[in-house]
């Protein structure tokens, strides 16, 4: 699967895609490969803040729990629902409709801090 | 006796197990396939296909002697003296205390022969404890660490006999549950063990570690048209889970007795001493105050080993084993609770991740297949 040029990836393994002053949140790839079987994802509610580097939810596999962190801050303007009904979408398509939240940014500058795509692929090659 | 594990063992299949695109992860120390295709295929093959997984991590120990059946009968909860020559039982080791040692499978192989298969990251333990008491009581066997001489492979599913079946002269369907029986499969010796950690029907070899590769390769090819999946060791515990079969270090552990594990049926009393029986005694005269139990939850969130659990507000115990079971699509678990708790229908809460999520408990097992 490739990695798309125009987002940026954390050391974490989500990738953070910007436009418009929203960030749209997924995880890897490469992430959803090293869990297995996607079974469930726990998502903040809409309006909730997140924050650089914290957790704001998780991903069950088969047979463990991720967690997931935000690679930028601001508030959760919008939840993946299709992700509710069918979590193993995110072993199908994590860097296209499984995406997990969207997020109004509140320091947009926060971004230069993270990986580009080319970074990240040598990153996830040498770990 | 004792060795040093400096790094990580490798069965003799590692190789195979590589060019199958396996995910390797570390095993009690060993270096073990987690999974090949996924978990939920690999789980679904052996609920109605068919499965092959490698278990030559665990281990063996032999016990020849005049008087090995009395040694295994000293050092096991289960009552070895009642097996035939051909039968196996699961068993356990227990400390004085009646905790567990291990759990184990007993085979007789002849009066004065018994093989017993144990669990991988205990199988010196094992040995040096059953060793210990031999020679403490002087008895008349000998204990013997042969776990180097065997490969195991596991072939699990509705689809198990008729696979195994066209590699073997034994006529399978005559070998009844937990029997088993000395043959060939493709034309290398091996025992042949109608037993399983799986809930489903199949069988578990024994072979030479010269013989894993060539039998691995002609039990997948024969298996083809039965559907049959390479399976590692997560398939092999959400199986094991939704059978509600106990795994060393979740359900049972130093600090857990037979009776607390809900495993009194393994433990014979009428046979005499044993280590662990004057503990056993004690805990059955008071009553024991914690008891194994199933739940499913109900909530949003998947109950994990070693999450807590909550009843009406206040603590009450915790999870030993917990995940989704693909069979029945839902989350299930297995905890610890005051034993007036440990009943179907009680309401819990499982504590995940800081927030408390509803579960009941229920009956277990979870799955169990249907008599053919």
């Amino acid at each position: 699967m490739s990695y798309p040029e125009t987002y940026k990836y954390t050391k974490e393994h989500e990738w953070v895609h910007v436009a418009d002053g929203e960030g749209t949140i997924g995880i890897t790839d490469h992430a959803q490969h090293e869990l297995g079987d996607i079974v469930f994802v726990d998502l903040p509610k809409i309006g909730s803040t997140v924050t650089k580097g914290q957790t704001f939810g998780s991903v069950e596999s088969v047979k463990a729990v991720s967690d997931i962190y935000s690679p930028i801050s601001g508030e959760v303007a919008a939840i993946n629902e299709l992700l509710g009904k069918s979590p193993e979408k995110l072993n199908e398509d994590p860097h296209g409709d499984a995406w997990l939240i969207k997020v109004k940014l509140a320091a947009p500058d926060e971004i230069n801090e993270l990986m580009s795509a080319p970074d990240y692929q040598k990153y996830i090659g040498a770990e | 006796m004792s060795v040093a594990v400096s790094e990580l063992r490798r069965t003799p299949l590692c190789d195979v197990h590589c060019s199958l695109n396996a995910k390797l992860v570390e095993f009690g120390g060993w270096h073990m396939p987690v999974q090949y295709a996924g978990i939920l295929q690999e789980h679904n093959a052996v609920r109605t296909a068919v499965g092959i997984f490698d278990v030559s991590h665990m281990g063996e120990i032999e016990i020849r002697g005049p008087e090995a059946g009395a040694l295994v009968d000293y050092v096991s909860t289960n009552h070895a003296a009642k097996l035939k020559v051909g039968q196996a039982h699961y068993s356990a080791l227990l400390y004085e205390h009646g905790g567990f040692v291990d759990d184990i499978l007993v085979h007789k192989i002849s009066d004065d022969h018994f093989f017993i298969c144990v669990n991988a990251s205990n199988q010196w333990k094992d040995f040096e404890h059953i060793a210990e008491i031999r020679s403490q009581r002087n008895m008349k066997a000998e204990v013997e660490f042969t776990s180097e001489r065997y490969a195991q492979l596991a072939i699990q599913g509705p689809k198990a006999l008729p696979v195994v079946q066209r590699l073997t002269e034994t006529d399978l369907s005559a070998i009844k549950y937990y029997w088993f029986t000395d043959g060939t499969v493709a034309g290398f010796p091996a025992r042949i063990a109608h037993t399983g950690y799986t809930g489903e029907d199949g069988f578990e070899i024994y072979i030479a570690p010269d013989a894993a590769q060539p039998v691995w390769n002609v039990i997948l090819d024969t298996g083809k048209e039965f559907g049959i999946q390479p399976c590692g060791l997560g398939a092999r515990n959400t199986l094991r889970l939704e059978a509600k079969m106990a795994l060393y270090g979740h359900e049972i552990t130093a600090t857990t007795n037979p009776y607390e594990a809900d495993l009194a049926w393994i433990v014979k009393m009428e046979k005499g001493p044993f280590v662990g029986r004057r503990a056993l005694e004690k805990a059955r005269e008071e009553g024991v105050t914690r008891k194994l139990v199933g739940f499913e939850m109900k909530g949003r969130g998947i109950g994990r080993d070693g999450y807590e659990v909550w009843i009406d507000g206040t603590p009450a115990g915790w999870v030993t084993s917990g995940g989704p079971s693909p069979t029945l699509n839902k989350n299930i678990g297995l905890c610890y609770l005051p034993v007036e708790k440990a009943v179907p229908g009680v309401e819990i809460q499982v504590i995940i991740r800081n927030s408390p999520v509803d579960a009941v408990t229920v009956a277990t097992p979870f799955y169990k297949r249907a008599k053919a």
